[in-house]
């Protein structure tokens, strides 16, 4: 019977069943410094981790990016995150990389670069975007920390069956539509929880002319439409991303891992629960305008009217999301004057999302604050190398180090009360910049156009 | 973990649809400790309080009839977003113990299995009659049962629903889930030896720095 990649990666990881639940065994799991909960509780029941092997390391959430010294964390409780790290990896016998390592950066980033991740594996972290490393055509989801202290302790997890979701792109994208402007489109389009209880698999011609990069923002933001993994059936462009990877297989290794991850995309005939088809010629540079990253609309577009909304659920949403976002219905989208700009996060902060950006303020001057903060200290190495960081130093944007930062804020990096970031990472959740801080996101050649205009800019009038 | 049988308490209704975990607890509170008495003020805390620390009137919970829920009535995709299980944890630390709604945030549904709050998923419309019953009469009870899987309306109306096997299992019970695994142990062991050979490129062979 045909059958699909998510049906052929989870079929494989099956130790047991109960209850109309598997016991799936977990060959990657990620762990960070935020994940301190779950790794006191299992010292707390004198548990170990089963496999130390299997488990990998990386301080992200709570690191300062002006610096790699903890003395420069926010206030000297975020300090007391950024040192308690150090020592919890030794205790717990995790194998990691510490802050002034250049491997180090935000999880999602790294364990694809480091070649953690693998086609055909199972991996969970203790954070929902894990699904970017379905991108390599990995079975790779979220969890809460219960269930991280689970994996530390079994290497197995106890889940549900879910439903699978295919969504095909096809055709070629136009001018300034990037990967971020085809995951907000699909979001729109199904919802910010049309995915829930759902794997989705992308597919499709525009997928699969995608670069890895670019496949990763795609799967990143999943979980913005609600579902439980996002995939991308593995290929050439997956396998040249693999060979040579620290951590890759190599040798005789590489030529068996090579025969199994070709025989992994879905079978033809494969059955889904749902299909979604989109053309990617109806996509445009997109960016959101409300607090849901399910609110995304055409950069031409306006503000949206609540008067035009029936539902009275949907209205009142609406109704309070322009209110937070202090925005009127009608205005252009293009109008909207803003504060700050945010070039980073698991979404987009990888060396093409820097190049996109860099394109943009190349020989042009950012007119507001915009910080530019690579994914990893590789990925800054490497933009360093291509004299990135010059085009943006030059144009006046701040060049950081590697972490989450503003995307989530719980390093203190936020933006203030009442201030409108352009901003490339994944949430435009009230507060989730900081405390009243209002967030439009988009791609990183239009959070570039919009530090250099100092308002929301169709990155095609500046000819990128 | 705390078990659940049937609990019998005020609902809350929040009719708000894709209420995001961000909203629940900010990430500010994600570092504080889950012990510290002052946990339960961390829920909703950006909307229940002004800047000040005073509590916003308009916002529901801080209206006499709904402080003593237990019981919340959400909207559509309640609890998406971050998968911080500490949504959870403050909810439960205010006293909440079921969650209605006509869907969940996935990663949020399944932290609620974890903490002894029983997560409900009931027709949108069913759901959108309970938070206008609850609107209607403020402080009316509901009735949650999930040996029989049914939720008592405060008009009395029951209505069934369906709940994932393992989990009712488990929160009827309120049975250690690592408890459970550990006596998995064998067949683990048994997994993993077919596992090195059938993907031996995926089982690293030693600490992989």
């Amino acid at each position: 019977m045909p059958r699909s990649l998510f049906e052929k990666i989870w079929e494989r990881h099956v130790v047991a069943r109960r209850a109309g639940q598997a016991l799936l065994y977990v060959d990657r799991h990620l762990v960070h410094d935020g994940g301190f909960h779950a790794r006191a509780d299992l010292a707390k029941r004198g548990l170990k981790v089963r496999r130390p092997q299997n488990t990998f390391g990386t301080p992200d959430h709570y690191v300062p990016t002006i610096s790699r010294d903890p003395a420069d964390a926010a206030t000297p409780e975020i300090r007391r995150m950024v040192e308690a790290y150090p020592a919890s990896m030794k205790q717990h016998g995790i194998p990691h990389v510490l802050l002034g390592d250049e491997r180090q950066g935000i999880v999602h980033i790294i364990g694809p670069e480091l070649g953690i991740t693998q086609p055909g594996m199972t991996l969970v972290c203790g954070d929902s975007h894990t699904s970017t490393h379905g991108a390599l055509g990995a079975l790779a989801f979220g969890i809460g920390q219960s269930e991280n202290e689970h994996v530390l302790a079994t290497q197995t997890l106890w889940q549900a069956p879910v439903r699978t979701l295919r969504i095909r792109i096809e055709g070629a994208r136009g001018a300034g539509v990037s990967a971020k402007d085809v995951i907000l489109a699909i979001i729109a389009k199904i919802g910010a929880g049309g995915g829930v209880r759902h794997a989705i698999e992308y597919a499709g011609s525009t997928i699969r002319d995608m670069s890895m990069d670019e496949r990763m923002t795609v799967c990143n933001m999943s979980i913005e439409a609600g579902a439980r993994a996002g995939m991308i059936a593995p290929d050439d462009t997956t396998y040249a991303y693999m060979e040579g990877r620290p951590l890759a297989p190599s040798g005789e290794a590489w030529r068996g891992a090579l025969a199994e991850w070709t025989a992994l995309p879905s079978d033809a005939g494969a059955t889904f629960d749902r299909e979604v088809p989109l053309a990617a010629g109806d996509i445009a540079p997109t960016v959101t305008w409300g607090t849901s990253p399910q609110d995304a609309l055409p950069i031409t577009a306006r503000v949206p009217d609540p008067r035009d909304i029936a539902d009275p659920g949907r209205r009142e949403s609406m109704t309070r999301a322009l209110a937070y976002m202090g925005l009127s219905a009608g205005t252009p989208l293009s109008d909207i004057t803003i504060n700050r700009v945010f070039i980073g996060s698991c979404t987009n902060s990888r060396l093409d999302d820097l190049r996109a950006a860099a394109r943009v303020a190349k020989g042009r001057r950012a007119v507001v604050p915009a910080w530019i903060v690579p994914g990893s200290g590789l990925i800054k190495r490497a933009a360093e190398a291509e004299g990135l960081d010059r085009v943006f130093v030059d144009a006046g944007f701040e060049w950081r180090e590697a972490g989450c930062s503003m995307c989530v804020g719980m390093n203190g990096e936020t933006a203030g009360a009442g201030e409108r970031v352009a901003s490339t990472s994944n949430r435009n959740f009230e507060g989730r910049q900081g405390k009243g801080a209002r967030t439009h996101l988009m791609s990183p050649a239009m959070a570039a156009a919009a530090a250099v205009t100092g308002r929301l800019t169709d990155v095609r009038a500046l000819g990128a | 973990m705390e078990p659940f049988t049937r609990v019998t308490a005020a609902g809350v209704p929040l009719d708000l649809p894709n209420v995001d975990t961000d909203r629940v607890i900010p990430a500010r509170f994600l570092r504080k400790d889950r012990s510290v008495p002052e946990y339960s003020s961390f829920l909703f805390h950006d909307v229940r309080f002004g800047a000040d620390g005073a509590e916003r009137p308009e916002f529901i919970l801080n209206q006499a009839p709904y402080r003593g829920a237990r019981i919340v009535v959400a909207a559509e995709n309640f609890g998406c977003g971050s998968s911080r299980e500490a949504a959870v944890w403050a909810l439960a630390a205010y006293g909440m113990r079921s969650v209605i709604a006509p869907s969940l945030g996935d990663i949020f549904h399944q932290n609620c299995f974890k903490n002894g709050l029983l997560p409900v998923i009931l027709p949108a419309d069913v759901v959108a009659q309970l938070r206008r019953q609850l609107h209607d009469r403020p402080g009316a009870t509901l009735t949650v049962d999930l040996e029989s899987q049914t939720v008592t309306a405060p008009d009395g109306a029951l209505h069934r629903f369906e709940v994932d096997a393992f989990g009712k299992e488990m929160l009827l019970t309120g049975r250690d889930e690592i408890g459970l695994t550990l006596g998995f142990e064998a067949r683990i062991r048994e997994f993993e030896a077919r596992h090195s050979k059938e993907m031996s490129w995926a089982v690293p062979p030693r600490a992989s720095t």
